[in-house]
């Protein structure tokens, strides 16, 4: 019962507010939003609890069915049907308590917008089409909750709709997730083709009876959700949408970019792992993709100037890791990152998201420095978040990447190149973590403003409670087992070399130390240094190259928008165009000659008259 | 007295009504288009005549008669007409006066 309940709080939440926002306060208007989403977490407690004790370790909650769909020889009907299983409680607890504290920390920060209301409504809609997503029983509904996350991640992109950038930021965002979504629609369809059913349940259990490994449906299937995951996972190739996605209000980039909606991929492939499983190949080319995006956007991420683009590549890079761990068949670790990655980079978000407020929304790294000094209580958090970000050791991203990372070396579909690409990677992050930490937070003030200190409190309770989730969050470890039984990892214990361990942990110290000589000029009093740098980055070839996204967006502009332009300019004057321009040319001759006609001078008619008698009658002897 | 032919009592009939018909298309002054019309009725009584006398029947000049009247009727309805579009219009122009173009 309190299952079916759960998207429904929002729901109201975001009816009331879209339809009262006009006489809603502020007070009024935080009140029922977050308000809401406490129901939420609280509820997602219970049921965490509750699914403890209940059999089979399985909550389901039927509500109402939605239609059939008629399948050769009967109707496979498609419920309006929520499933809990440990995979959704983990997603739940991520998408409502996280969402939760974003919430609270929005209401603070967004209290003086003029459009503050739908904000928190929109905010409320995405947390129900999330909860949806996660919940559903069939992938129909999946699917429901997998638009409804991409629509509200389009209307809050361009929330501030009045700029051009937003708005372009938005339909980027839109367009090139759906280029994923429609490969998972026809994924679906396949699938439905193939095997006759839409439940989750049953389509694992009828592919795991039917099908052998290699099969060729399942191969096909599985490629077409990967593509799925890989647009709204913001994974190589269909990554370009996320650094844009940043214009956005800083909430929005912590809750649908970073924590909640962008790891929808990876729980789409945890959930259908039965699937997965069958196709190894398919899980090679996920364990690849997450590697290269890893590394890609890891390098992006080391010339960024901007302090959200920063973190938006350093979100794409932790998602490869995900994608990393589900494509070697370490289902848990990889869902694992994904929860503490939600708890500490929705902290990095709202924290830099306090600064840029601090700083009267000044976001370029270059201009930052010293924030360190001004800051104290944001820059200690945002200090969690980044050793969160790097693993080291104790912290909660040391458990989950340590958990995926040990898993790679001797898994069958991944194996010892990828366990080196993952090592690299978290070289990498750890380098990009201290250049951002080193160029804004230490080192001389280079802002001319008076730093505007926000007391509100909210954000001071969603900030604190962010960072003790992300420093505990390691020993919360969710118990997948059950969910993953059909697990292929094979893994031999001990036949790994034990020297893996050590460099896993020691590889972030290795990033810290080098950075600490490498990037010493940011730490110094010296403005030229920064100056010169900025300017580096736009002149120099590799580092403007890796600033706009390793040339990602003008491959594509090159590759795919200007044919299409082409093409669509050529076809203006298209054949079926010019047929139906017939047809009307056609017509109005006819108008032109019966106007003609009717002209309203008698001589005329009567002249008309006679000249029809004479062909009537020429006619006629003839 | 030289009978004459039918034929050519029907040629008379037909130029007459021709000029009648052009008189109706060509002229705009409505007092001009009425008097042609009076031209082509006259051309139809000159067509019974002619066709009585050759079957030397009655019926063809009581047709006549049966015109006769009715061009006076007709004549009588249209100077009204004409009085009344000149009092109103101070124009008989057939084309100023039109009011139903299509």
């Amino acid at each position: 019962m309190l299952l079916s309940l759960l998207p429904f709080y929002p729901l109201i939440s975001f009816l009331l507010i879209i339809f009262f926002k006009k006489q809603l306060s502020w007070l009024q208007t935080s009140v029922l939003s977050v308000g809401a989403m406490l129901l939420c977490t609280i509820t997602s407690l219970v049921l965490l609890n509750a699914l403890n004790s209940a059999p089979d370790g399985v909550i389901t909650s039927h509500l109402w069915r939605w239609f059939s769909l008629n399948n050769g020889d009967s109707f496979a009907s498609v419920n309006f049907a929520f499933y809990l299983d440990a995979l959704s409680a983990v997603m739940i607890c991520v998408v409502s308590g996280v969402g939760f504290l974003i919430h609270l920390f929005a209401a603070a920060y967004m209290k003086n917008d003029e459009n503050f209301g739908r904000f928190m409504a929109y905010m409320n809609l995405f947390i129900v089409a999330m909860l949806i997503l996660v919940l559903a029983d069939n992938l129909v509904l999946l699917y429901l909750g997998w638009e409804g996350v991409g629509l509200c991640s389009f209307l809050l992109i361009g929330f501030w709709y009045q700029e051009k950038a937003n708005v372009l930021a938005a339909r980027k965002a839109f367009i090139v997730t759906r280029i994923g979504d429609t490969s998972m629609a026809i994924g679906l369809f396949m699938l439905f083709n193939s095997l006759g059913s839409v439940n989750i349940l049953e389509v694992s259990d009828l592919a795991t009876a039917q099908w052998q490994i290699g099969n060729n449906d399942a191969y096909w299937i599985c490629l077409l959700l990967l593509g799925g995951a890989v647009g709204k996972s913001a994974q190589l190739p269909l990554q370009t949408w996320l650094p844009d996605a940043m214009a956005g209000p800083t909430p929005v980039s912590a809750l649908i970019h970073a924590a909640t909606m962008v790891t929808a991929g990876v729980y789409l492939i945890a959930r259908m792992n039965a699937l997965f499983i069958l196709s190894p190949e398919v899980m090679n080319y996920v364990a690849w993709v997450g590697a290269s995006t890893l590394l890609l956007a890891g390098a992006a991420s080391l010339v960024q100037s901007d302090i959200k683009r920063v973190l938006a590549y350093s979100t794409m890079s932790q998602i490869g890791y995900m994608m990393l761990a589900l494509g070697a068949g370490a289902w848990s670790a990889g869902i694992f990152h994904l929860m503490t990655h939600a708890f500490f980079k929705a902290l990095l978000f709202l924290t830099a998201g306090a600064v840029i407020y601090a700083l009267h929304h000044q976001q370029n790294i270059f201009k930052m420095g010293g924030v360190l000094k001004r800051l104290p209580f944001e820059s200690g958090l945002f200090i969690i978040g980044l050793i969160c970000l790097m693993a080291l050791p104790g912290t909660s991203g040391f458990f989950s990447k340590e958990a995926i990372i040990a898993q790679l070396w001797s898994s069958p579909t991944a194996g010892q190149a990828l366990w080196w690409c993952a090592i690299l990677g978290a070289l990498l992050t750890s380098i990009y973590s201290c250049r951002l930490f080193f160029i804004a937070f230490l080192g001389k003030e280079r802002f001319s403003h008076q730093v505007e200190n926000s007391s509100s409190k909210l954000l001071k309770i969603a900030l604190l409670t962010l960072a003790c989730l992300s420093l505990v969050g390691g020993f919360m470890a969710p118990e997948l087992g059950q969910v993953f039984a059909l697990n292929s990892s094979d893994i031999i214990p001990g036949k790994d070399p034990s020297w893996l361990h050590t460099v896993a942990i020691a590889t972030p110290f290795i990033g810290i130390g080098f950075s600490w000589f490498y990037f010493k000029a940011y730490r110094g009093t010296d403005l030229q240094v920064f100056t010169k740098a900025e300017k580096n980055s736009s002149d120099n070839p590799v580092s403007s190259f890796c600033l706009s996204g390793l040339g990602f967006d003008r491959l594509y502009s090159i590759l795919l928008i200007k044919p299409f332009v082409f093409i669509a300019r050529l076809n203006r004057r298209d054949v079926v165009d010019q047929t139906l321009m017939s047809v009307t040319w056609y017509v109005g001759l006819w108008r032109d000659v019966l106007v003609f006609s009717q002209n309203g001078f008698i001589r005329w008619y009567a002249a008309a008259f006679a000249l029809g008698l004479v062909f009537f009658i020429g006619g006629w002897i003839l | 007295m030289t009978a004459i032919p039918l034929e050519h009592v029907l040629i008379l009939a037909c130029i007459l009504f021709y000029i009648g018909f052009f008189g109706v298309v060509v002229r705009k002054n409505t007092l001009f288009m009425l008097m042609s019309l009076e031209v082509m009725l006259n051309a139809v009584g000159v067509a019974f005549i002619g066709a009585g006398s050759v079957w030397q029947q009655a019926d063809g000049q009581v047709m006549f008669i049966l015109i006769l009247t009715l061009a006076a009727a007709e004549v009588a309805v249209g100077l009204a007409l004409l009085i009344r579009l000149q009092q109103r219009f101070k124009s008989l122009d057939i084309d100023c006066l039109s009011q139903s173009k299509g």
